[in-house]
């Protein structure tokens, strides 16, 4: 044999080594859902996750329950509370600061312990007295904006705990919904050692811990001791995979290797779809809006918030992003019980505009927004602002775009518009996963940046007022109706330029039987079917 | 040569740490910092202070630098904010991935420009040295992450020959590298990474062949009337310190890992530890992988310096 024979026979050998590993199928009865993440890294998985919500959504309600857990199951509700490892909770009649929670009972953790009372308070420990052995700081950190109103917390009995609220709080079952239970028996035979625990978590969740790769994968197999089980897995395993470039996330699903993709762009969507991927959409508590500067730049008058908010055509924006967006009107999602009627009907009407500004006497009307490159929730916000750009200079106002990356722009978002005052809006989506997060965080005086999320410095004594009577309201009827004035006081007031509220687009391989896109941040993947 | 080697060793310590000090000043100028992704939006100043003591972060910068060094001298390279995990432990891990992407990617890009880049130079100014040359101008030019998108397209989701991402069915833990299926995981990363220095190194040795064969030895050693072959392999020798220099240099590039390459693979190598670590300011890893990097050119520097004196000994530097 010549030379030449001896090299298409290696050549030939390549091939069908590569066509053998193109056909190999693993034989297994054993059922997976594979999902690509956008995260970069796997979540922690030793309590509250890192890797903003979508650590929640795969890890902390997979592993861990809260007290208070979100119903999920619906797509045609936006999604609210439903007990957890608590079966009701109501506030003390003689002392409004004081919460009876009653917890429930025959459940235990992935290790065998039971779960009781005294885990609670081990639990509440963990995450505020830095002197306890079981404190870890970055926990602490990531819980901290929802622990910081609790006092202290009591067993009253193995199954009763009182939680001490600092403030009358009426929203505190929301504050609840964030913070997950670890085993104090686990921890403590890993003699407090949280690397360890990383390696060998134990909670009470759908899913029990099987194997970490650190930036890899994480896996978890179904718990069929699982206290509800309605929500037993229907899937043997949950693979989770960090894959923070979308168009590989796309690629990964149209080549088989993963089987429910986030966040897909929406330029990729008709291949999916041509491909015969289901794409699933639905809207869920999300803002892609700007916060204003009140104090320093042209937005401290409310005609000219009003006009940018005329100014802009949000079904151009729609068309841009191939329709994957619900167009916004207001700080809420209409679908929630609290949005009400505001009285400012916000219409495409450029000359409206135009004549509010020269009205204002701010013609051409410089402005500033700082806006990021990426970062969670942003959407696509390049092309996003430039269309705003674009829309809003069409009407006299002169935009200026201060780009920057996602860890510089909350640098920036942080320390509120004192740091930054010619800025006169920033771009940050937003989470309105409960009624702090959606309204009182941007308009609370009590919440002016640093100590909030009230970057602009908003300050309208009504508002305040209304916000600390809710805080105070305990029947959830009279709740929802001054819930419901506060949104249209915001939107009367015109505290941002909304823009777009995100559908969350999914793609899932049609094997993937079963799901159920909740209008929520947080998705429940335990009734996922793995079709033949 | 001995006390050339130390004099060399001892001239790299004063850059690695050079580098060291610059990296660690830029982190702290450019905008952002680790506490970003810790600490909610409504965290007091009490709870800034907590975190920042809990990490080090309370401390002033030259007395934080010189902590990490001390630390760093003796191993320990601290504990990554964003994971919890130890540092060396990450940068361990994600070395060894990265060695695998290089490691292909030396041998092919390496071979590939050594033999197109001595025929070119061989065959100077002919049809074939233009070919070589456009592919060299190609591999230079063409952005590799778009290069890398199109091979996935191309092979993962149109013809479903190779796979998409990722280091194997279960990830780099049972990576074997005599195992056919996890090597094909490895082809279309080691492909996208190889064309950079493919082109660079194939233009450099036509460079060096051409120039050489002009000189007046090679015409003396051709009126000697020696062989082809003898007189190639001189031309070769004496072209080899300059083209090993370069490679030196995309040695070191391509141990560094590749953000792009390896984001856009989703391989956990050190490019995708540096890019998560940027986005999250994650000091004490950008800290670790930095290092590393410097420490990874000083090195590579140093043996292709050993290695051209070894060739020709009249480029010992003194």
């Amino acid at each position: 044999m010549g030379k030449l024979g001896r090299l298409l026979g290696c050549l030939g050998l390549c091939t069908l080594a590569l066509m053998g590993g193109v056909m190999h199928q693993q034989v297994s009865a054993e059922t997976v859902l594979r999902v690509a993440m956008t995260a970069g890294d796997v979540p922690m998985t030793i309590g509250q996750p890192d890797q903003g919500f979508e650590g929640y959504r795969f890890v902390g309600y997979n592993l861990y329950d809260s007290l208070i857990l979100w119903d999920l199951s619906r797509a045609d509700v936006v999604a609210d509370l439903r007990p957890g490892l608590a079966t009701s909770w109501t506030v003390d009649p003689a002392d409004p600061h004081r919460w009876i929670i009653a917890l429930r009972k025959g459940v235990k953790f992935h290790d065998g312990c039971d779960f009781t009372a005294a885990d609670v308070v081990w639990n509440f420990e963990r995450v505020t007295n830095e002197k306890a052995p079981q404190f870890h700081p970055k926990q602490f950190a990531l819980i901290r904006d929802r622990t910081n109103n609790m006092e202290k917390v009591e067993a009253l009995d193995d199954y009763t705990i009182a939680l001490t609220t600092r403030q009358v709080d009426s929203l505190l079952p929301y504050q609840l919904s964030y913070w997950f239970m670890i085993s104090r028996c686990k921890l403590e035979s890993l003699k407090y050692d949280y690397a360890a625990y990383q390696q060998h978590p134990s909670g009470t969740g759908p899913y029990k811990f099987a194997k970490v790769i650190p930036q890899e994968r994480l896996e978890l197999v179904k718990n069929l001791d699982y206290w509800d089980t309605k929500r037993i897995p229907k899937h043997d395993r949950l693979v989770l995979i960090p894959m923070p470039e979308a168009t590989t996330r796309a690629a990964a699903l149209l080549s088989n290797q993963v089987d429910f993709v986030e966040a897909p762009l929406p330029d990729t969507i008709p291949k999916l779809k041509s491909a015969g991927m289901q794409i699933v959409t639905n809207g869920y508590p999300h803002n892609w809006a700007y916060q204003f500067n009140f104090v320093d730049g042209a937005f401290k008058d409310i005609r000219i918030r009003k006009a940018a908010n005329l100014a802009l055509n949000r079904a151009d924006m729609k068309e841009l992003l191939r329709g994957y967006m619900i167009e916004s009107y207001a700080t809420l999602l209409p679908s929630m019980s609290y949005y009400g009627e505001p009285s400012f009907k916000i219409t495409y009407d450029p000359k409206q505009a135009t004549a509010l500004l020269k009205e204002a006497g701010c013609y051409p009307c410089k402005i500033t927004f700082a806006i990021s490159t990426s970062g969670s929730g942003q959407m696509q916000p390049l092309p996003m602002n430039e269309l705003v750009k674009a829309q809003l200079e069409a009407v006299g106002f002169k935009v200026k775009l201060d780009v920057m990356d996602w860890n510089a722009l909350l640098d920036l978002v942080r320390p509120g518009r004192t740091k930054a005052p010619e800025i006169d809006a920033i771009n940050v989506s937003r989470s309105m996963q409960d009624p702090f997060s959606a309204l009182f965080r941007h308009v609370y005086s009590k919440q002016h940046a640093p100590a909030g999320a009230n970057w602009g410095h908003y300050s309208n004594p009504a508002v305040d007022a209304l916000i600390e009577e809710i805080y105070a309201t305990f029947d959830p009827q009279v709740q929802l109706a001054k819930l419901t004035k506060l949104h249209e006081m915001m939107t009367d007031d015109a505290v941002m330029l909304w823009v777009a509220h995100d559908v969350n687009p999914r793609a899932l391989h049609p094997r993937v039987q079963g799901f159920v896109q909740a209008q929520s941040w947080f998705q429940d993947v335990t009734p996922i079917r793995i079709a033949d | 040569m001995t006390a050339y080697i130390v004099r060399r060793v001892l001239y790299a310590i004063p850059i690695a740490l050079g580098v060291s000090i610059v990296c660690f000043t830029l982190i702290y100028l450019a905008p952002g910092n680790p506490l970003q992704t810790l600490l909610p939006e409504n965290a007091s100043a009490e709870t800034i202070d907590m975190i920042k003591k809990a990490y080090g972060l309370d401390k002033p910068i030259p007395l934080q630098y010189l902590t990490w060094l001390s630390r760093a001298i003796m191993g320990d390279l601290g504990i990554s904010i964003a994971s919890g995990r130890k540092v060396s432990e990450e940068i361990a891990k994600a070395l060894s991935n990265t060695m695998i992407l290089a490691t292909g990617a030396i041998g092919l890009s390496f071979s590939l420009a050594f033999i197109l880049g001595v025929t070119a130079g061989y065959l100077n100014g002919s049809w074939a040295d233009r070919v070589v040359t456009g592919i060299a101008v190609v591999g230079v030019s063409v952005p590799n992450y778009w290069l890398g998108m199109l091979l996935i397209i191309c092979f993962a989701v149109e013809l479903q020959l190779l796979p998409a991402a990722g280091m194997g069915p279960q990830g780099s833990s049972t990576f074997n590298v005599l195992n056919p299926q996890h090597m094909r995981h490895v082809l279309l990363p080691v492909v996208t990474l190889s064309m950079i220095p493919m082109g660079i190194i194939a233009r450099t040795t036509r460079a060096a062949v051409a120039e050489t064969l002009n000189q007046d030895f090679v015409q003396t050693l051709r009126a000697k009337g020696l062989k082809a072959r003898t007189v190639a392999v001189h031309v070769i020798k004496n072209a080899l310190p300059q083209i090993l220099a370069v490679m030196g240099l995309q040695f070191g590039y391509l141990l560094g890992g590749s953000i792009l390459v390896e984001t856009v693979f989703t391989w956990p190598g050190t490019g995708f530890l540096l890019n998560k670590a940027i986005l999250t300011r994650d000091i004490p890893v950008l800290q670790g992988v930095t290092l590393m990097l410097a420490t990874f050119f000083v090195v590579t520097n140093l043996l292709v310096d050993l290695l051209q004196t070894a060739v020709n000994p009249r480029m010992q530097r003194h």
